[in-house]
């Protein structure tokens, strides 16, 4: 009793703790805000899908594109820009690569699109020895055809410029690798000498300069018939950022700011209208381990509050509408234990001895129902796009927290109300529902 | 027990719907949103809503394919049209009369069939796991009815739970448009995630009735400790889902329009869901001992 009765008090005042953090963290330029999805805040997502198939090593160079996106997004300064990659397809083998780009504020789609489409993409390809035997029988042949990977392409970039042909005066673009890339293109240039290295841009090839000799310090000059102007916007725009893969839009969705408000708004005005209904059933049906529950209840509305501004949990409609269910869902635990309680009073035990027991039987059932439900939320998470992600992520932490709150949180609780003598009123206030209290309680 | 001693005629009821439910697939088939079929989805807004027959007859005249024409709340309208380009989207929003849009989705061809795919696996995913979850969990519970079939109890009992609201929701898709998106699927796994809920409190008492008879000795039929188990249990089931009821309400009739039709597929599926629980899951177990002692 003593014991429950310190714990209770930490526990309060852990939860006193939590909630002034979430009050502190909703003022203005707050480091913990909560994390709003486009169809809440408005705005404009963009999801790209990688095409990785020449590419060995896939992870680092979907790092790389997220990089140049961010950048590039950076430059055109939308405020707070969500750029997310995304390797979908782990049963299925063929591994799906997608970037997701959220552009909060943004409405309008072309000029979002049209703000991640100017990014080249630059690569550097060896022709096949028989090149041009293909290239007899079928004029036409893409530069899939003719041409095969080299690793080498525009991540490796770390400057370009134009320059000038000292004799004819035409323009052409310096390009200067990074260290890495620098060392890529010498193993290419020595191991290749007398074959074409033709560079590619956004697939269509620029130019097929032959190996004359190795290239050792890095740098490289493309040649073509660029007009000054030309020159200087690749330029420009190989500086900004080259992209490592090839991308192409998948899908788009815009969502204006007033509706997605009013969603909002609907979705928080929806969680408290269940939350008072709910709390006046658990009080008026469980009684004082109602009150408890519905205690209980508001730790775990406080709790996942926070886990969502740490982890940061992007709330979308369907994560609002995940909470709202997780509520719920959350006394769940509660109910089972009360009835199982009420089963035990029936049978003449004392209040002291039905909570123990009403604890320690329900927590079966508790935990393998709990299981379950984790199990769907992690299957959720994985079918995912963004929306769904949002809702299997609120439910697992819901199921999660809830089971702390309902079980360790009441039973804390109740340890510390529950009477050592019992009498009538007592007994009335530990039952529930509508079976009348027995009067031969006092064994 | 009356839930066991009429089983056949819950037996009957269920199947009726369950029939009803797969001959509504059949005949009016499912109306997937573009999440599934790749197209676009544009939602305006207007500061006078015109009639829908004006908006419909006005995007006839782009030649832009099939579309659908749904009101949304009271100013907007949500036009499907298969995937517009750029220009396409301008000459739409023209011919409409330039209304602002508030919402425009683009998915791709390959988008939607590769979602569609995941669905369908996904769905077998959680029912595979839960069959060899709730295997595992009733593993030291072989007598009288081998654990596996608790699990395949609980799987027909989710069929059921997951067949009959998409039933319903076809039906709202034939004659009000309502669509299968990718949150319809979501809500589907929720279901089968919630349904299970329900049942393992039924199954756990039944578990727990057994030994209890076993340590004392007690002989009882097979059949009276099941009757027994629902007796019990059926109060908690009912508030159980009453609580998760009361939330889901709350959220179809305040909630945002986004999650309405959500919030109602998992109202639909909490009713069939308890329903289940009770008179068919438990049942069934009693049927599957009968078949095993012949």
């Amino acid at each position: 009793m003593r014991k429950y009765l310190i714990w209770s008090i930490a526990l309060l005042l852990f939860f006193l703790l939590l909630g002034t953090f979430l009050v502190w963290s909703e003022r203005e330029g707050t480091r913990f805000p909560f994390s709003f999805g486009l169809d809440l805040v408005g705005g404009t997502e963009l999801v790209y899908r990688a095409d990785t198939s020449r590419i060995e090593d896939v992870d680092s160079a979907m790092a790389t594109l997220k990089e140049v996106i961010e950048r590039r997004i950076n430059i055109f300064g939308v405020s707070e820009p969500l750029v997310q990659t995304e390797s979908a397809g782990l049963i299925s083998g063929n591994r799906d690569e997608r970037l997701i780009v959220g552009l909060p504020g943004i409405t309008d789609i072309d000029q979002a699109v049209e703000l991640i489409g100017q990014t080249p993409v630059l690569e550097f390809r060896l022709a096949r020895p028989d090149a041009e035997e293909i290239l007899k029988t079928n004029p036409n042949a893409s530069p899939d055809e003719l041409f095969i990977t080299t690793g080498l392409s525009g991540r490796y970039l770390s400057r370009a410029r134009v320059e000038f042909n000292p004799t004819t005066g035409a323009a052409v673009i310096g390009l200067e690798f990074n260290k890495d890339g620098g060392e890529l293109f010498a193993q290419v240039t020595r191991e290749h000498k007398g074959e074409i290295l033709a560079i590619l841009l956004d697939g269509a090839i620029l130019s097929t300069p032959v190996i004359v000799d190795e290239i050792s310090n890095g740098k490289a000059q493309i040649t073509g018939s660029f007009t000054p102007e030309e020159a200087k916007n690749l330029v420009r725009n190989l500086n900004y950022g080259a992209l490592p893969v090839p991308i192409t839009l998948a899908t788009s969705q815009t969502m204006g700011a007033t509706l997605g408000e009013i969603a909002l708004n609907s979705g928080v005005r929806a969680g408290l209208v269940g939350l008072v209904v709910l709390s006046l059933f658990l009080i008026f049906w469980y009684r004082l381990p109602g009150l408890v529950s519905v205690v209980a209840l508001s730790f775990y509305i406080i709790l996942s509050l926070v886990i969502f501004k740490l982890i940061p949990v992007t709330l979308s409609a369907a994560g609002l509408a995940g909470f709202i269910l997780s509520i719920g869902m959350a006394v769940d635990a509660n109910v089972l234990i009360f009835e199982r309680m009420k089963e035990e009073l029936k049978k003449n035990k004392s209040i002291s001895e039905a909570l123990h027991e009403g604890f320690s039987r329900a927590w079966l059932s508790i935990r393998d129902s709990n299981i379950s439900s984790i199990i769907t939320a992690i299957v959720l998470f994985w079918l995912g796009t963004s929306a769904v992600k949002g809702f299997a992520l609120t439910l697992g932490i819901g199921v999660i927290v809830s089971m702390f709150t309902a079980i360790t949180v009441s039973r804390t609780f109740l340890f510390v109300i529950v009477p050592t003598t019992e009498t009538r009123v007592k007994r009335f206030l530990f039952s529930n529902g509508f079976h009348p209290v027995k009067r031969d309680y006092i064994k | 027990m009356f839930v066991i001693r009429y089983r056949k005629i819950f037996f009957i009821f269920s199947g009726i719907l369950l029939v009803l439910s797969v001959g509504t697939m059949f005949i009016y088939g499912f109306n997937t949103s573009i999440d599934f079929n790749g197209g676009t989805l544009t939602e305006v807004k207007f500061a006078e809503r015109p009639g829908q027959a004006e908006i419909e007859q006005n995007i006839t005249s782009l030649n832009l394919g099939g579309f659908s024409v749904r009101p949304s709340g009271v100013s907007n309208y949500a036009i499907r049209t298969r995937e517009l380009t750029a220009d396409e989207r301008r000459i739409l929003s023209e011919a409409l009369g330039n209304p602002v849009v508030e919402r425009q989705n683009t998915i791709g061809p390959i988008a939607g069939t590769e979602l569609r795919s995941k669905a369908i696996k996904a769905v077998t995913v959680v029912i595979l796991m839960i069959l060899l979850f709730i295997t595992f969990a009733f593993r030291k519970v072989s007598e009288p009815v081998s654990s596996w079939k608790y699990g395949l109890a609980t799987i027909l009992a989710l069929a059921h739970d997951v067949i009959l609201p998409t039933g319903i929701f076809v039906v709202l898709g034939y004659f009000w448009g309502v669509e299968i998106d990718l949150l319809f699927v979501t809500g589907l796994l929720a279901i089968l995630g919630y349904s299970v809920h329900d049942t393992i409190v039924v199954f756990d008492r039944v578990r727990e009735n057994l030994r209890v008879n076993k340590e004392t000795n007690t002989r009882e039929d097979f059949e009276v400790t099941v009757g027994k188990s629902i007796t019990q249990t059926i109060g908690r089931s009912i508030n159980t889902s009453l609580t998760i009821f009361i939330t889901l309400l709350a959220l179809y009739l305040v909630g945002s329009t986004a999650t309405k039709d959500f919030a109602l597929l998992l109202i639909v599926g909490i009713i069939a869901g308890t329903y289940s629980s009770i008179f068919l899951a438990s049942p069934l177990l009693v049927t599957f001992y009968k078949m095993q002692r012949k």
